[in-house]
């Protein structure tokens, strides 16, 4: 099934009186429970194309249908909405709310949501239950290591239940066994079934995902099946 | 709907946790806000305090008394002019009396300030009444102890005097007064009543309760010369209706008694508490408009203050902002986050206003009887309430068309 659509889209920014073409004409498309890495040196028009699949920004051209519906046309509210019930996301900074501890970190989506106290609680729980954080809900981001921070960020975006989980560099602020924990982590969150969109500038992390699109000046450069993935083996210690 | 709650709900937490973070921010923000408010509370309650004290006195004087004087008490005739009146005098009001049909009653005042002790107590510059036993009734007194002189006692210029509460009170302050023998600038006086407490502070010297009464012929014969000072005639109406129609036959009796030709002007002037409260209205409409300006003006020096902080908080929180426009805020929850959060500022900042106006009403209390009503609090909370609303618009509205890319992108 197809979750994401995007046809010949492009955005152009305007910065004074220049034209920027940050993506040309794109078109891809994204089925469910697929593990794709959006790949792509910076200036590329990557992170614009990460902000458009994640709803935050639309297409200046083009069409881009998520789970049937038309992004480009939305207004604000509508999406907010959708960000808040289809798209997990997860960061390179983490972007946690430093005053809050993890479950209510986690909880914030369900909030805006309009889920009940107890509803919510039980499935922020769950969630960092998940991620293998069951003990350290009541701690704040700064009584957490990265690591751990990273995976509060995965519990937040997995609370939701979401369509996509979009990850944007989410092992760049991390040591490399860290990050190896945290892909392993998404290793496990695409074999429970979800669907992934991995955006980063490393070679070897992309080379987790089942399938990399890599994007130039604006263009998709090429889009392949991995042959051989990656599939990280590192033990989860908590 | 139920959204909306939660969002409030979600919003009031931070608001809660913002100002939690930043103390000393928030507390130095609130100051204006406790300053307006408290001022607004202090204003308000100090005036209810003057108009009661004022209603107070009114009441002791009596509303339908004439004073017939020599002064007007209020007016635009020039002082001079009615320095260059003739004095009234007891013969004038002997005729006044016949010519008069309508009062139930008049009397003749004049006062002087002596001393007064009881042994080696003593009171200075204590205004003396004298008048006759008819001024009991041009007005409202009550007695805690005894009578007021009696008419033969009156008409004989006895020796013998009724004392205001507070005098009583300052002379006797364990004895019992009645049949005491006191002292008023070395006369021998026999004390014969004490009144109760009557009027308020607001009267001043006026005040009964620092006012001893005697007969105004034993007046004359001790301290002051008839033909020097004047007096004062007090002149009850039948009815508080018929105020109007004793004035006029007051006036044509004192022209009369005064013999003035239809072309001369009053060379006296007929006083009325009325033409007193009409000034006392002025006077605190005047301390309304500049309280209410001065109030005014430093809540709104304190919105500002508000609105600066909550501008440099939005500016901060961009990043945050942008986290949870990407996990689903709309737009209308960070407004309202932002909204409430300097809405909590200021209710906190009322609430602390509120409580220092209470405290300080406490010690006002000591002089002016008065006390906070459930209006000024509910003024004060709506007060603080909708200065938060008002400075918070703007900084919320920026936070809430925030763009979600370019907040996540803000270091």
């Amino acid at each position: 099934m197809n979750i994401i659509n995007i046809e010949n889209v492009a955005k152009v920014y305007k910065v004074g009186s220049e034209e920027v073409h940050a993506l040309r004409d794109i078109s891809l498309r994204i089925d469910k429970n697929e593990y794709v890495a959006i790949m792509g040196p910076s200036g590329s028009g990557k992170s614009t194309l990460m902000n458009m699949l994640g709803c935050l920004d639309t297409p200046s051209s083009g069409k881009y249908e998520f789970t049937g519906s038309n992004v480009s046309q939305m207004t604000d509210n509508e999406l907010a909405k959708i960000r808040n019930k289809e798209i997990g996301f997860v960061f390179q900074t983490f972007n946690l709310l430093p005053r809050s501890n993890a479950l209510h970190n986690v909880e914030l989506p369900l909030i805006y949501a309009g889920m009940h106290s107890t509803e919510r609680k039980e499935r922020a729980q769950e969630a960092l239950e998940s991620v293998g954080l069951g003990d350290r809900i009541h701690h704040k981001p700064n009584e957490l290591s990265g690591g751990q921070r990273q995976r509060v960020a995965v519990a937040r975006a997995l609370v939701t239940r979401p369509s996509i989980i979009l990850a944007d560099e989410p092992t760049g602020n991390l040591d490399s066994k860290t990050g190896e924990e945290i892909m392993l982590l998404f290793n496990q969150i695409y074999e429970a079934g979800n669907t992934i969109i991995l955006v980063t500038h490393e070679e070897y992390i992309a080379e987790h995902a089942a399938r990399i699109i890599r994007i130039k000046d604006g263009l998709v450069e090429s889009d392949e099946i991995v042959a051989k993935r990656y599939i990280p083996k590192v033990k989860v210690a908590n | 709907m139920e959204t909306i709650f939660l969002e409030i709900k979600e919003a009031m937490f931070i608001a809660l946790r913002a100002i939690q973070a930043n103390k000393v921010r928030s507390i130095l923000t609130m100051l204006g806000i406790v300053i307006g408010v408290a001022s607004v509370v202090l204003m308000t309650t100090a005036i209810k305090g003057i108009d009661n004290s004022f209603q107070k006195g009114m009441s002791a004087l009596g509303s339908d008394i004439l004073y017939v004087d020599k002064w007007a008490w209020f007016t635009n005739t020039d002082w001079w002019k009615m320095r260059n009146r003739r004095n009234m005098t007891m013969d004038e009001y002997n005729r006044f009396k016949d010519l008069v049909k309508l009062p139930s009653a008049t009397a003749p005042t004049t006062t002087t300030r002596q001393v007064v002790k009881y042994q080696n107590k003593k009171v200075d510059g204590v205004f003396i009444n004298g008048s006759t036993a008819d001024y009991l009734k041009t007005t409202n007194f009550t007695f805690a102890q005894g009578r007021f002189y009696s008419d033969i006692e009156g008409k004989g210029s006895r020796y013998v005097a009724v004392l205001g509460s507070e005098i009583a009170k300052g002379l006797f302050p364990t004895e019992n007064a009645i049949d005491k023998i006191i002292k008023l600038g070395g006369q021998n006086f026999r004390v014969v009543g004490v009144l109760d407490e009557q009027g308020s502070f607001i009267l001043g010297s006026f005040n009964p309760d620092r006012q001893v009464f005697i007969p105004i012929g034993t007046i004359f014969k001790s301290f002051t010369s008839q033909s020097f000072g004047t007096i004062t005639f007090n002149v009850k109406a039948p009815s508080p209706t018929l105020v109007e129609e004793t004035k006029d036959e007051v006036e044509s009796a004192m022209r009369k008694v005064r013999g003035l030709k239809f072309d001369e002007p009053n060379d006296f002037s007929i006083n009325q508490q009325e033409s007193l409260k009409a000034n006392i209205d002025k006077i605190v409409g005047v301390i309304q408009i500049a309280g209410l300006f001065i109030t005014g003006l430093s809540l709104f020096v304190g919105a500002i203050g508000i609105m600066n902080i909550m501008f440099v908080s939005v500016k901060e929180r961009t990043k945050e902002i942008g986290v949870r426009k990407a996990i689903g805020a709309k737009r209308r929850t960070i407004l309202g986050q932002f909204i409430l959060e300097s809405s909590f500022i200021c209710l906190f900042g009322g609430l602390i206003g509120l409580l220092i106006a209470v405290l300080l009403s406490m010690a006002v209390n000591q002089v002016l009887p008065t006390s906070i009503q459930y209006d000024s609090v509910i003024l004060a909370i709506s007060i603080s309430l909708i200065t938060g609303v008002v400075a918070g618009f703007a900084p919320a509205y920026t936070a809430a068309k925030m763009d979600p890319v370019d907040a996540l992108r803000y270091e």
